[in-house]
């Protein structure tokens, strides 16, 4: 009868807290279902079943943390569902503790330790004797993804491995370093629901099931860390944008007479708003920040995240320095990145960094909508479609140009007036773009 | 630049060394009034006469001692060997002596001699008559082992090869000899030790040599075509020294390879080449290197059991399949 143990899902772990069960007892178990989520000191990792079975036990209820090794859940054939409940098999799994060595001294045919394993660990062979102890050394890797996890800062046993025994290989590492950088910079009705859906939609004839990618899973993880731990508030203006709509024009027509037969640069009125959002910055150094905690981190550099939306997900390449840099100069950039981001070809560096996001739906026609927070950005702006509309000038409702923008706000790091006078300012901006050019 | 085969590229390479330089000779088994088992000397004796291409009785270790001498006292022997099988007579010859002299003895003596020689299978020649033992000479520090994959390459290395000073087995491929291609006039050397970039790619690294290199190149070419994979083949050309850079180069930019070897497994080519990348590319590989080589059996006579003992085309093609799938090349 397998026991469930609380797994070392990284080098530095102790202890675990089991922050929800995805499954009850008396559920069935196949092997690979999430059963429960692990919570450690780096992050919250799904732990996945190693045995089939039925659920008979949960030893650890949830939000108890206990050390690695102890029993947490017991699977088995069902039969001793209801016997009387009985005491928790009390002991721990001692060689989940203990020394690699130790275990390496099992004979192969013994009970392999991980009678579970984190979701985010490599199966192994039946036949490969499991180092106890070692869930997290002992992931499979390839070394080219090693070494992108070890620059990227990447936890390896907070991935997947999609490659042959469940290896991790570089597309794995990659999705993961891609997905820890992706915001909800969807609109916040269709941010994914937690993973603790209740079960009342199953694959079948008429619901087909899509396996979730890294990039997805990622995504999700993140958009719900950021929606319950950020308390999130919205802050919306409508910008007149005709000097915006003809800026951009007159730029263009510029550039288009500089380059002459060459194909001329075009900028987009998403450059001018990037553009704007990091002039803006610069003078509203209390929004360029992170908070941690314990303490805010105000940042002395401008790192614009842009996002872009991908088939199976989101990322967000960053745009350095973006108070620094002409508009032409952030359209080359955000254009390339854009590409490379559908491409798959980005470095981890190059969707790293920011310290401020935007995201942008006006291409699709929205008028308005709100963007959820980029950890552990304080805010992100999320900008509408520019459109022709009735406005109000000198007392007449005359035809201009509108577009809506809306900040979310980490109300742990800022304040309702401190986000509405950067909103204000950044407004005046994008109703004067020559003045960011200036 | 013409475009000849790689036997005329031989031919032509050995006739206007033989034009450049009095000190070069050739010798071996019925390359004079024979022309050559496989005809790659013909009509230099008439040419060049006797006292310069030397036939020699079916004596292996004597005619390659006699050129070690020769070599020793200022003449560039070129010997011929029937074909890499019979080398073996020769071994001690080779090992004990032509790669050593010039250490042993302090420097005293060069020995600048070439040893041409035929391996390979697929020929229906049987075990004895077919095998691969560049590794066996490539294991030999004091040797130089080349192994020409392309008509371009027969020349420009057998030039090389015969201007060199130290003792190199130049080793040829049966099934190469009537293979063509586009080989520059004129006087023409290739270095010794620098492996080729026969095609460029981004996907994946094909490591080989000598027939086994043109099998690459055209899996590499029809991949590309048909799939959109883009393979790089390096063609190693020199098994001693080893070009290690351009190989691991080739393997930092597109983080795989396959080893294409025609020798067996086990202590091959392959083996050096896998280690070679893991020591010096090791975090860049994002699967591990495979070896497509021969069966390890002793080459069967029999058409269809040769065909399937030697490495071809499909192995190579399901092995780069099975280390792309391994990276999720296709998503």
């Amino acid at each position: 009868m397998p026991e469930v143990f609380m797994p070392r899902l990284s080098d530095t772990m102790q202890e675990g807290t089991v922050s929800t069960w995805t499954k009850n007892v008396g559920d069935r178990v196949e092997k690979g279902d999430v059963l429960a989520e692990i919570e450690t000191d780096k992050a919250t990792m799904e732990l996945e079943a190693y045995d089939a079975g039925v659920l008979e036990r949960i030893v650890v209820d949830a939000g108890k943390t206990v050390p690695i090794g102890e029993v947490i859940a017991v699977i088995g054939d069902g039969i001793g569902l209801g016997a009387g409940g009985g005491a928790a098999p009390a002991k721990a799994k001692k060689s989940a503790a203990a020394a690699p060595a130790a275990a390496s001294a099992q004979p192969a045919q013994a009970p392999a330790p991980d009678s579970v394993q984190a979701a985010t660990a490599p199966p192994q062979p039946a036949s490969t004797p499991a180092a106890g102890g070692a869930a997290a050394t002992a992931v499979k890797a390839s070394p080219l993804a090693r070494s992108i996890a070890r620059d990227a800062g990447l936890d390896l046993s907070t991935v997947r491995g999609s490659g042959p025994g469940g290896r991790i290989v570089r597309a794995d590492v990659e999705a993961a370093a891609a997905a820890s950088r992706t915001t909800g910079s969807a609109a916040t009705a269709a941010r994914p629901a937690a993973s603790a859906l209740p079960a009342d939609v199953s694959a079948g004839p008429d619901v087909e099931e899509v396996r979730l990618n890294n990039v997805r899973r990622i995504t999700a993880r993140r958009l719900v860390e950021s929606m319950q731990q950020a308390p999130h508030f919205y802050v919306t203006r409508v910008v007149d944008a005709d000097a915006l709509v003809s800026a951009r024009a007159s730029i263009n027509a510029g550039l288009a007479a500089l380059a002459g037969d060459a194909t001329p640069t075009k900028i987009s009125v998403n450059d001018l708003v990037v553009k704007a959002v990091a002039t803006a910055l610069r003078a509203h150094p209390e929004v360029n920040v992170a908070y941690t905690g314990d303490k805010l981190l105000r940042h002395r550099r401008v790192h614009i995240g842009v996002a872009v939306a991908l088939p199976d997900g989101l990322i967000v390449p960053v745009i350095r320095d973006a108070d620094t840099l002409t508009v032409t100069q952030i359209s080359t950039q955000t254009r390339d990145l854009a590409a490379r981001a559908r491409a798959g070809k980005l470095t981890p560096d190059e969707f790293t960094g920011s310290t401020f996001s935007i995201s942008n739906l006006g291409m699709f026609g929205v008028d308005q909508f709100t963007a959820v927070i980029n950890p552990p950005e304080a805010a992100i702006l999320a900008v509408g479609a520019t459109k022709q509309e009735p406005v109000v000038r000198d007392g007449a409702i005359v035809v201009g140009h509108t577009m809506r923008v809306t900040l979310s706000v980490d109300h742990r790091a800022l304040d309702g007036a401190t986000a509405a006078k950067f909103l204000a300012d950044l407004t005046a901006l994008l109703e004067n773009p020559l003045a960011t050019l200036a | 630049m013409a475009i000849i085969t790689y036997r005329q590229a031989l031919h032509d390479t050995l006739r206007s060394e033989l034009l450049r330089d009095p000190d070069v000779f050739l010798l071996g088994e019925e390359i004079g009034v024979f022309e050559g088992s496989y005809k790659i000397t013909a009509g230099l004796l008439t040419e060049f006469g006797p006292e310069r291409v030397r036939d020699t009785p079916i004596a292996e270790e004597g005619f390659v001692g006699a050129a070690i001498g020769a070599a020793m006292l200022g003449l560039r022997p070129v010997v011929e060997i029937m074909t890499i099988n019979f080398s073996i007579l020769a071994m001690d010859q080779i090992v004990n002596h032509a790669a050593k002299i010039h250490t042993m003895f302090g420097g005293q003596s060069k020995v600048p001699m070439v040893i041409r020689t035929p391996g390979g299978g697929g020929q229906q020649l049987a075990a004895t008559h077919s095998q691969n033992l560049e590794v066996w000479y490539a294991h030999v520090p004091g040797l130089k082992v080349v192994v020409p994959a392309t008509p371009a390459d027969a020349k420009g290395l057998l030039a090389a090869s015969i201007r060199d000073d130290d003792p190199v087995m130049f080793i040829e491929h049966l099934a190469l000899y009537n293979t063509k291609g586009e080989v520059p006039d004129g006087d023409y050397v290739t270095e010794i030790g620098k492996a080729a970039v026969m095609k460029e790619g981004s996907d994946i690294t094909i490591v080989s040599y000598s027939r086994m290199a043109a099998v690459a190149l055209d899996v590499a070419k029809r991949l590309e075509e048909d799939e959109g994979i883009s393979a790089e083949v390096v063609d190693l050309r020199s098994l001693r020294p080893l070009d290690r850079e351009t190989i691991l180069a080739s393997v930092r930019k597109t983080n795989k390879a396959v080893v294409l070897e025609e020798d067996w497994l086990s202590y091959g080519v392959g083996a050096e080449i896998a280690a070679t990348i893991q020591e010096g590319a090791f975090d860049y590989l994002d699967a591990p290197v495979r070896r497509v080589a021969a069966a390890e059996i002793p080459l069967p006579y029999s058409k269809p059991l040769e065909l399937a003992a030697l490495p071809d085309a499909t192995a190579l093609v399901k092995v780069i399949h099975e280390t792309l799938d391994a990276t999720r090349f296709h998503g």
